[in-house]
């Protein structure tokens, strides 16, 4: 490895850590970054030189802290101070560095660094844009090629995002156990936006690499919070769903259903992982959503084949999570598993109500159609698959539903009268 | 003699690497592992999931599980096991069986994630128990 390439790993990883510091220290997260952003420029400059130090974060914040420290007394035009003399004397940093910054104050730092990225105020695509840039390091053109939109409107929406995350405060204090648990549950809903964010994005490489930093904040967290089941939940189901991702898009771009997956592309060590983190959270007894959908992405992976799957506990799974986080589209996934179970009859009965609430979701009028289908109600199914394309996110979901209803104008010339439930 | 090279590492730098980084170590470590088993000089060699896979089992009385790696620092490392299970509650009963056998310290019960046989000669064992 390189230089250059071992320094930007040991920057990336230890920025959550500096920059939560340094945000800590000054309160103010422009202060706090162009702090970290001046500790990077002298690293790049002093580590090839001296080597590497053996903690990079303490490094970091130390450096980081001296370099705005001076800007803001030079600013001041307080007394002259020995600035350079100071700065380039970093030997020892570490030295001093260990022994002023408590270790205690990195969890909260890390923490309260990725807390400010959930603010409620902030629409998902901004909680997901700040997270990028403040915690990640990703560069605006790195976010903006995620997003699909210019640089400078990325440039912009962070901004914004930064200015309504400091007029709203941070809390500065040691939280208290209950906000430390709201804080992780918050952050955990936030990582997993990130995640599906690089996810629904099959064909965007740009953005399907979030997916990879999703997971190594999730570890971060893990390691701060070793003995949280909901995130070791969240980790492992993020590992087992990108471990499947090499097989979910074929070689035009394609949707394949995971029925359709060639299972040996699925990365075996990144599904050891997941259920490695599953059997350790499933003995606290403390069940959760991420640990209930983790469960289910486990018993899919565990099949070895689509025929061999485990449906009807992944339906008591599905019904487990409906009562501890009913949403319609629990209820819909669940629908899924009671049609391979019970047929298809029985899942229609299950997504039928739900037609209000997901009136908007493609997957909702995609299964939907699935199953009239099954059910032979041609017409209805070419209703419902028509209505799915119309709202399809991405080009390689409208191509699976056009499919479906080229299938269907093949075996039906003319339009035929709904026959019924068969 | 037999040595065991154990491998340290700031986990959170090396899991912070590209794939293609990742990709290129093992390219080069694959050359030299090569080089070693054709001398017939190479035993078993494993990589290990992250610290975060890990649990530690303190055998105290009744024996503590714990989420996470071992971290304390009065212990040093004295070997190693490694064993074949289903589940990891199979796994620290195998631990707990070895901790009434060998009682204190801990072991820390961490999932492999690259195991190589290696190609050491038969009588490799020999030259540790002779």
């Amino acid at each position: 490895m390189t230089d250059l390439a071992w320094i930007n790993a040991a920057i990336t990883a230890a920025r959550p850590q500096a920059v939560g510091a340094l945000l800590r220290y000054f309160r103010d997260l422009d202060t706090a970054e162009e702090a970290f952003q001046d500790a990077c420029l002298r690293a790049m400059k002093n580590w090839p030189k001296n080597g590497p130090p053996r903690d990079a974060a303490a490094w970091l914040i130390m450096v980081g802290r001296n370099a705005a420290l001076d800007g803001v007394r030079r600013r001041s035009k307080q007394t002259e101070l020995p600035s350079e003399e100071v700065l380039s004397d970093l030997d020892d940093v570490e030295e001093r560095a260990a022994d002023r910054i408590d270790h205690a104050d990195y969890r909260d730092d890390v923490l309260r660094l990725l807390f400010i990225c959930c603010h409620p105020d902030l629409p998902p695509t901004q909680q997901i844009a700040l997270a990028l840039r403040i915690v990640s390091g990703l560069s605006v053109k790195q976010i903006a090629r995620a997003f699909l939109v210019t640089e400078a409107a990325m440039e912009q929406r962070i901004t914004r995002a930064k200015r309504q995350v400091g007029a709203a405060g941070v809390a500065f204090g040691t939280p208290t156990a209950v906000e430390r648990s709201e804080r992780v549950a918050a952050v955990l809903a936030m990582l997993y936006l990130v995640f599906n964010e690089g996810y629904s994005a099959g064909d965007n490489p740009a953005r399907s690499e979030l997916c990879g930093e999703a997971i190594r904040l999730a570890r971060l967290l893990l390691r701060l919070y070793q003995a949280e089941p909901e995130v070791m939940g969240l980790l492992a189901l993020m590992l087992i769903q990108h471990a499947r991702s090499p097989a979910r898009v074929d070689a035009e771009g394609q949707i394949v259903l995971l029925e359709d997956q060639d299972r040996s592309l699925w990365d075996r060590k990144a599904i050891a992982e997941g259920l490695a983190l599953i059997d350790k959270a499933m003995r606290h007894r403390r069940p959760g959503a991420y640990q209930i959908q983790a469960a289910i992405a486990a018993l899919h992976v565990r099949s070895a084949s689509a025929a061999e799957t485990d449906w009807a506990q992944i339906d008591r799974l599905y019904a487990t999570l409906e009562r501890l986080a009913p949403s319609p589209v629990v209820t819909l996934n669940r629908a899924v598993a009671v049609s391979k179970v019970e047929g298809p009859a029985a899942a229609l009965e299950l997504v039928e109500p739900l037609g209000d609430r997901l009136a908007g979701y493609f997957h909702f009028h995609g299964l939907r159609g699935a199953l009239l289908l099954e059910l032979g109600r041609s017409a209805a199914a070419r209703e419902a698959f028509d209505r799915a394309i119309s709202l399809a996110n991405t080009a390689a979901e409208a191509a699976h539903i056009r499919q479906h209803l080229d299938r269907l104008a093949a075996e039906h010339a003319p339009p035929q009268s709904e026959p019924g439930a068969a | 003699m037999l040595y065991a090279l154990l491998c340290y590492n700031a986990e959170d730098v090396v899991f912070s690497w590209t794939k293609a980084e990742d990709d290129a170590v093992m390219a080069r470590l694959g050359v030299v592992h090569d080089r070693l088993a054709e001398a017939g000089k190479l035993g078993p060699s494993l990589r290990l999931l992250p610290t975060t896979a890990a649990t530690t089992l303190r055998k105290s009385d009744p024996p503590m599980v714990i989420d996470g790696p071992f971290a304390e620092t009065k212990e040093q490392l004295l070997g190693f096991y490694v064993i074949d299970c289903e589940t990891l509650d199979e796994a620290l009963e195998i631990a707990r069986d070895l901790g009434r056998a060998n009682p204190g310290g801990a072991y820390e019960i961490r999932p492999i994630r690259l195991f190589l046989p290696g190609a050491l000669p038969a009588d490799a064992a020999e030259k540790v128990s002779a």
